[in-house]
């Protein structure tokens, strides 16, 4: 029981929470152990940017990012495994404050896509980050999730009816 | 650039490639569980246990209650319609990024520290 008194307050510090903080938000936040600039740098260099946002466990591929990271400037993220079957995912920043705030639209999906806030708050050389998402409407935040679901439906649908066999011999 | 949709996006495959996570997802389909118990039956340390079962449980395939000094496993119910589901799915994609990012952000770190050493040779 010793290991896990040890393990636990350091595990707890990095803990990523999310959150759905009102109808239409939902709100990520953890600790970096680096001061904000060097967080802020991960977040708006493409060649870093592109080591993190895409972790290979994910198995996707991000075949390129581009960053103009300043008030108004785009940025685009093209998805796929080859030229045929890309997703591109777009948008504009709407806010740029070096190592302290980001903000951007995201655009791919048309009208009601969310907008993405990132604070970086720095503080004993640590940094707290919360990313926020807002939809411009509850449906519209009920409605990513319930693309989201849609889209992993076909993916777990093997898996639920391997939960509803394991479930089986229970009951 | 929010991308959790996307199938591929999930943990729960991770959650099933171990023998031991198929092992305890078998046993919890006969009965509840202790940690402890667990541990036993795949003769585990209750560390290395805790940290399959926080696998299982990240992927909403185990939950987990602790009552008393005793943390007892379940199989988790998932239901793709429910919020809670989606929301930890949404979790997953966010942890496994910053645990990325925690990597950037140590290389930047100790280069910063090569650079400051370099210029004051």
């Amino acid at each position: 029981m010793h290991a896990r008194n040890e393990s636990e307050p350091a595990r707890m510090k990095k803990r990523t929470t999310v959150e759905r903080t009102s109808d239409r938000e939902l709100a990520v936040t953890r600790t970096f152990d680096a001061p904000a600039r060097i967080v802020f740098e991960a977040w708006t260099t493409p060649e870093l940017f592109m080591q993190w946002w895409v972790p290979k466990s994910l198995g996707m591929v991000l075949r390129s990012c581009e960053m103009d990271v300043r008030v108004g400037g785009k940025y685009r993220l093209v998805f796929g495994e080859d030229a045929s079957s890309t997703d591109a995912f777009f948008g504009t920043y709407v806010e740029v404050k070096p190592y302290s705030r980001l903000a951007w639209t995201n655009d791919e999906g048309g009208e009601g896509g969310p907008v993405t806030t990132v604070t970086f708050d720095e503080k004993d050389g640590k940094t707290l980050l919360v990313m926020r998402e807002l939809y411009p409407s509850k449906e519209a935040l009920d409605a990513a999730g319930t693309g989201a679901a849609e889209a992993m439906g076909e993916t777990f649908e093997q898996l639920d009816q391997l939960l509803v066999t394991l479930g089986a011999g229970r009951s | 650039m929010v991308q959790y949709a996307h199938p591929r996006f999930d943990a729960s495959f991770a959650a099933l490639s171990d023998a031991t996570r198929r092992g305890v997802l078998e046993q919890l389909g006969r009965a509840d569980a202790s940690i402890t118990e667990l541990a036993d039956k795949f003769h585990m340390t209750l560390t290395g246990m805790k940290k399959h079962v926080g696998v299982l449980e990240q992927a909403g395939l185990v939950t987990t209650e602790k009552v008393g000094r005793v943390r007892t496993c379940k199989l988790g119910r998932r239901r793709l319609e429910d919020e809670a589901a989606w929301i930890q799915r949404y979790h997953q994609l966010w942890d496994a990024r910053f645990d990325a990012l925690d990597k950037v952000i140590e290389d930047l770190k100790r280069k910063e520290k090569t650079d400051a050493r370099k210029k004051r040779e």
